[in-house]
């Protein structure tokens, strides 16, 4: 066992990079959810998504590209999930379960052709000198700038949640809908948006695995992050800068274990794979034990009656 | 002169029921109308034409002169119409300047809005704080937040809908103070309320609705309460009467009961202390929200309480849970009725099962004796006037005022030792509240003990022979009804919840 081959600076520039996919996913969700929408096919949006700018990076020669593909793909397959739940009125739980399952199936139809193949690489952004400060330099400036841009997203929703009048009708939308919904706001509407903004970012939370962190495509290869996601808005407690937490804690200790198991600790490797879920979700139970509560129409069906 | 607003010949149908037929209306500047009827006459329906949440089949509205025909709420507001809801279109985890600027058309920033909040609440004498989360707020607060926002776009027409229902008698005169204030202003208000005193002092006046027709127009102050009640009905109005008062023997003692609220928003109950003899009927003021659920699930055994708090006659049955209590002849009736009193989507019988299924010996080693229920079920039916097309029928079928009659009728028809009930006759018409009251006063005749639990001060003058109060989760000293005055019940009940008249 030799600790010393773990640089705490690799490490946690790998960890903002292994929180990522979670992060978009999640901040995508809890807008979703604050709109009063449970979508639990986060992770069938993500997967599909992973395929979508995988495929269309790889025709086009494009990463960006495909991450705009992935969004795409992710808010169409959410888009089915809203014609569901706010049309059909169907039940939230079961059309998200559906969702998953669907998104898992069509992926690996359409990434058939796509097994084995490798993707165009991203490249860093160029922030020139800022780069070769020590120690910061290596951990905020070496990035891809999708990871940037899932910062900016997370700040962006909580200032629109906070400050702007779009984020307060989004709130009052997902706190009482028929309040809202008799104030004249078109709680359809507003909801169908939010859900397919949810499935953007989910999408491209997808991608981010396969054009980058693991870029290839694999069936399946989200394995369970966009359940974890869905796990961290709640423990979060809907709150934009706590997912970013969660999610950073959450691909710290995924990378540090990696780390740990390269470093032969006499740990079973089965314990050190379940340690990120475990520590994530009790740090965030811990968290969220203050009295910050769901948004009060969450998961419920919209039915306007007259 | 010009009405402000002119309602010509409305029509509206839903399926399988004509909710407005031909309905006209006429209203002045600064004139305060009333609209009176049942549940079910349409009155609902009508104003919600008014602020463009539904669109008439037939018929005319013009304001000024003017064809008026708003699309959607929004465009009701820019026309100058507010109105403040029945059940308050309010966000709890909102702050009041969030929950105002909600239902503003162009919201300015929030520090303005909160500094013209303060300006407006200062002229109108209704205080409020901008930054409060309105969950933490009582129903009279709640209700200013609502005011308040139709009053910072300066309606020339104010909707108001069933406004006093949740508010103590001072809250009421401050409101009074306010709408009288508006008036003169030149603001025209339509008040929706069965309430009819209230109608008589406040109104101008009154155009009376029965099922989506126009039966009568009246002078309120001019007008006996009734008989407006009578042309409400269409039909002579018996009052509730009783022969026996209370008996010697204690059948339920509370001593010092204090428990938490089960619920976040909740209210504990605070050393609760009350006796309760066979044949007495004990009434329970207060506002909504100071406890009346909470006694009500404490004395139904959905809240547990420590031994030594709750005595039924010389048991202690604190620990008890709800089906060892109803065994015992302790039976209750909380006040939602759809969803807590009973299972909406499952059928009259079920429903009657659920409860009877302790006391009538409905269930024998786990198996359930569905006709029994059946005969319960129709028994209730006929005793209580339910209007049903059978028992088989699911709850949520039935009108609000029908499904209370059988809730209630669900548990007279047990033979209680102790009858429970919270707000009996809310949102049922005059008629069928009459019906209920008498039945809950043949029980008390019949030896029984009945707590009634209500927002409804004339109701609970009518049938009590105590009064009581909560206020804060605590309950005042029990006093003989006859001879209580208004003034000295608001007082029982907390008086205005730090509400103050205007500029005194």
């Amino acid at each position: 066992m030799d600790l010393s081959v773990i640089n705490p600076i690799l490490l946690i520039a790998a960890l903002m990079s292994a929180a990522t996919p979670i992060l978009l996913a999640a901040t995508g969700e809890l807008v979703v959810e604050r709109a009063g929408v449970l979508n639990l096919g986060v992770e069938g949006m993500m997967i599909l998504g992973a395929i979508c700018g995988f495929a269309i990076a790889v025709e086009t020669g494009s990463p960006l590209t495909g991450f705009v593909a992935a969004a795409i793909g992710g808010a169409m397959l959410s888009l089915l999930f809203a014609l569901l739940t706010q049309v059909a009125l169907a039940n939230q739980v079961a059309s998200g379960l559906a969702l998953t399952l669907f998104g898992l199936g069509l992926s690996a139809l359409l990434g058939q052709r796509y097994v084995g193949v490798k993707p165009p690489r991203m490249g860093d952004m160029n922030f020139g000198p800022l780069a070769d400060i020590p120690v910061l330099g290596p951990i905020l400036f070496s990035h891809d700038p999708i990871l940037y841009l899932g910062i900016a997203l997370v700040a962006a929703v909580w200032a629109t949640l906070k400050y702007t009048r779009v984020g307060l009708i989004l709130r009052a939308v997902g706190e009482n809908h028929d309040a809202a919904h008799a104030l004249g706001y078109k709680v359809v509407r507003i909801r169908t948006l939010a859900i397919m903004f949810g499935g953007a970012c989910a999408g491209m939370g997808g991608a981010y695995i396969s054009l980058i962190r693991v870029p290839q495509w694999t069936e399946g290869m989200t394995a369970g992050v966009g359940w974890i996601a869905l796990a961290l808005v709640v423990f979060a407690s809907w709150k934009p800068w706590r997912v970013l937490l969660g999610a950073y804690l959450f691909g710290g200790i995924t990378q540090l274990q990696l780390n740990l198991q390269g470093a032969g600790v006499a740990i079973p490797v089965e314990y050190l794979a379940m340690s990120p879920y475990i520590i994530t979700i009790v740090v965030l139970v811990i968290l969220s034990a203050d009295k910050s509560a769901a948004p009060g129409s969450l998961g419920r069906t919209f039915h306007a009656s007259h | 002169m010009t009405p402000l607003l002119s309602l010509t010949g409305l029509t509206k149908a839903y399926p399988g029921v004509v909710a407005n037929d031909d309905v006209s209306l006429h209203i002045q500047p600064g004139e305060v109308h009333a609209l009176l009827g049942e549940n079910g006459a349409g009155k609902s329906t009508l104003v919600k034409m008014i602020y463009g949440l539904v669109k008439p089949d037939q018929g005319d509205m013009q304001m000024h002169g003017r064809p008026f025909t708003p699309s959607e709420p929004r465009a009701a507001r820019a026309a100058g119409v507010g109105m403040v809801f029945q059940h308050f279109s309010l966000f709890d985890a909102l702050t009041v300047a969030e929950n105002i600027a909600l239902g503003m058309e162009t919201a300015p920033r929030l520090r303005d809005l909160a500094q013209r909040i303060r300006e407006v609440s200062d002229t109108y004498g209704l205080p409020l704080s901008p930054d409060r989360v309105v969950g933490d707020l009582s129903a009279g607060e709640r209700q200013r937040v609502e005011i308040i926002r139709c009053l910072l776009q300066e309606p020339k027409l104010l909707i108001m809908d069933e406004p006093t229902s949740v508010l103590t008698p001072q809250e009421v005169d401050i409101l009074f103070e306010t709408l009288r204030k508006l008036s003169a202003e030149g603001t025209a208000i339509l008040y929706i309320s069965h309430k009819l005193e209230e109608i008589r002092a406040l109104c101008d006046a009154a155009t009376i609705l029965r099922l989506g027709k126009v039966v009568g127009e009246c002078i309120p102050r001019e007008t006996t309460a009734r008989d407006m009640a009578e042309m409400m009905v269409g039909k002579v109005l018996g009052t509730p009467t009783r022969t026996a008062g209370a008996q010697e023997e204690v059948v339920l003692t509370l001593n010092g009961l204090s428990r938490p609220s089960p619920s976040a928003f909740g209210m504990p109950l605070r050393d609760v202390s009350v006796t309760l003899r066979k044949g007495e009927v004990l009434g329970i003021g207060g506002v909504a929200g100071n406890g009346q659920d909470e006694l009500l699930a404490a004395l139904s055994g959905e809240m547990r309480a420590p031994a030594g708090m709750i005595s039924f006659k010389g048991e202690d049955i604190g620990t008890l849970g709800p089906n060892a209590r109803r065994t015992r002849g302790l039976l209750t009736a909380p006040e939602e009725r759809l969803g807590h009193a009973a299972v909406p989507d499952m059928s009259l019988t079920e429903n009657a099962m659920l409860t009877g299924a302790a006391r009538e010996g409905l269930e024998k080693h786990g198996f359930l004796d569905w006709s029994a229920a059946r005969g319960l079920a129709e028994r209730i039916i006929e005793a209580f006037d339910v209007r049903t097309p059978g028992p088989g029928n699911a709850a949520r079928s039935l009108s609000g005022g029908n499904l209370q009659k059988f809730v209630i009728g669900r548990e007279v028809l047990q033979r209680p030792d102790v009858l429970v009930v919270n707000q009996p006759t809310w949102g049922v018409d005059a008629s069928a509240a009459a019906s209920i009251r008498q039945a809950l006063l043949d029980l008390a005749t019949g030896g029984a003990a009945v707590i009634v639990i209500s927002q409804d001060l004339d109701e609970l003058m009518e049938i009590a022979d105590r009064f009581a109060a909560l206020n804060e989760g605590r309950l005042s000293a029990p006093q003989p009804t006859s001879g209580l005055s208004v003034e000295q019940i608001g007082l029982m009940m907390g008086g205005a919840h730090g509400m103050e008249v205007a500029h005194v």
